[in-house]
């Protein structure tokens, strides 16, 4: 479960669970987190936390609430923020779970962020960050969130199809993008696309289809395979794969 | 005058890879040159019925209203860019309420909703009304162009500087939605009008697409398929799909037709490339 954890000036105070679906922090009594210090607004800030996303709002406090030092109206807190609110900082701590398939499913769900006013409010209710300073701290702080997910490819070997008819014969053009379109724009074309499985080739345009290995094919996409010969608009090229 | 024949349009919707229901709803209509799309959410199957309502109705209504009031849809532009947003705002919210209703009256349907996305083309302008994050681009030569923006938290932190695109596209926070149809008893749906070319491909989708799949390679597939639009929305979604298809996919796309739009700069490349 996600928590907060209350310090002030480096000395841990409590620990506070985000067990309910929002807290509110602020210096009058009937609030979660019961703050008695006049920097802290009677009724503060509040964090709402669905799923294992935890929601960050200023109810608009006249000192500002404050996430890694950035003034901010509302925020999605990530783990190991921490918030400021007058001399008092919570350390955020999500714990999320380990991330299956089905926990991403959740999370990815459409959601809609229901009842509180300044979420439907028009946009700009981010403070702005006027000067270089906060920007340059901004960016910085931006730069220390997750790394993006890479997505690895296995190397594979590089698809090329070389023309063998015609004035063009014994050209060769890598299949570096994802589609590579082949033939006479208006006359024949077709695409090569390039997917996790392997290689196809579909019709686009055009009365003839292509032909691949004496076979004409039909609108379906075609896998390729090494040293396939293709034939679009009158003109053979044959697919392969080059191994360095 | 029926405006078949100015438009050619596709569309293709699929559950993804992980989700066994398709909750995004999709209608279109050539002949009055509307484009509806919808991306449902809520417990069991309230999301598709949510999706459902609101793109039947606005499809439906849509239609009855343009054939009462064909006048004021076939005047001079200036008429049509009054009547256009002013059309689709009204069958919005008609939508909106009907939604609202049927939750707060049917236990098994509370908190459905759904956002929305839609595009109705008149002389040379489209205009275009959106709530939630499902979203319009457009093709311009070899230029794609976002022309909503989300409503969402994430666009909301990147408009306030706290999150780049590129890191909003990993986030684990996209989906938040801060407006959605059928959630309150009113909601407002922005609006706004574009000039339209001969050449323009018009691609409505949702989040199950542009979270899956790059603007780059959007670009790329409407560009190197524009002489095949059923193929390029077909691989649109494939592609989706190739790189994980965690959400449902739903894409319209609406071509522009014209003089210019028979050729476009790639061909030459190809020629050159082919006879060299």
């Amino acid at each position: 479960m996600a928590r907060l954890i209350l310090s002030l000036e480096g000395a841990t105070i409590r620990e506070i669970p985000l067990d309910r679906e929002r807290i509110t922090i602020g210096r009058r009594p009937h609030n979660d987190v019961h703050i008695e210090n006049l920097e802290v607004s009677g009724e503060h800030a509040s964090v709402m936390t669905i799923l294992n996303d935890s929601f960050l709002e200023d109810l608009g406090s006249t000192n500002g609430t404050y996430v890694n030092g950035n003034p901010i109206k509302k925020y999605i807190l990530q783990n190991d923020d921490v918030i400021g609110i007058g001399k008092y900082q919570f350390r955020y701590i999500s714990e999320a779970p380990e991330k299956t398939l089905t926990t991403v499913d959740e999370f990815e769900k459409t959601m809609v962020l229901q009842a509180p006013a300044v979420f439907t409010a028009p946009r700009k209710t981010m403070p702005a960050m006027g000067d270089t300073q906060s920007l340059a701290a901004a960016s910085s702080f931006t730069a220390a969130a997750r790394p993006a997910a890479a997505a690895p490819r296995p190397a594979q070997p590089r698809a090329v199809i070389q023309i063998l008819s015609g004035t063009g014969a014994g050209r060769e053009l890598e299949l570096v993008k994802n589609l590579t379109t082949v033939g006479r724009p208006g006359v024949q074309v077709a695409v090569i696309t390039h997917r996790p499985q392997g290689y196809f080739i579909t019709h686009v345009e055009g009365v003839n289809y292509p032909i691949v290995n004496g076979r004409t094919l039909g609108a379906q996409a075609h896998a390729l395979n090494d040293h396939d010969i293709v034939e679009i608009s009158g003109v053979k090229m044959e697919f392969f794969f080059k191994h360095d | 005058m029926p405006l078949n024949g100015m438009f050619e349009i596709a569309s293709a919707t699929d559950p993804g890879r992980v989700r066994s229901h398709n909750e995004d709803s999709i209608a279109t209509d050539p002949e009055i040159g509307l484009a509806v799309l919808a991306d449902g959410m809520g417990g069991y199957n309230a999301g598709e019925v949510a999706s459902g309502i609101a793109v039947a109705m606005i499809a439906r209504d849509m239609r009855k209203a343009l054939e009462t009031e064909r006048r004021m849809y076939r005047g001079t532009a200036g008429n049509g860019a009054l009547a256009a947003p002013d059309l689709l705002r009204r069958h919005a919210a008609h939508a909106n309420r009907t939604i609202y209703e049927t939750a707060q009256n049917q236990r098994q349907y509370r908190g459905m909703g759904t956002t929305l996305v839609m595009t109705l083309f008149y002389d040379d302008q489209v205009a275009v009304g959106h709530i939630g994050d499902s979203r319009l681009y457009r093709m311009r030569g070899d230029r794609l162009s976002q022309l909503t923006r989300d409503h969402s938290l994430l666009q909301e932190q990147i408009d306030g500087g706290m999150l780049t695109r590129e890191q909003a596209r990993h986030s684990r926070n996209r989906g938040i939605i801060t407006r959605a149809v059928g959630i309150d008893p009113q909601v407002e749906t922005e609006i706004h009008v574009h000039d339209t070319r001969p050449g323009d491909i018009y691609l409505l989708c949702s989040d199950g697409l542009n979270d899956m799949v790059g603007d780059d390679d959007i670009r790329l597939t409407l560009d190197t398929l524009r002489a095949n639009l059923p193929l390029a929305a077909q691989q649109l979604v494939q592609q989706a799909n190739d790189n994980g298809g965690r959400d449902n996919i739903s894409v319209i796309l609406v071509g522009v037709r014209g003089n210019e739009a028979a050729h476009g700069g790639w061909l030459d490349k190809i020629i050159k490339w082919a006879r060299a």
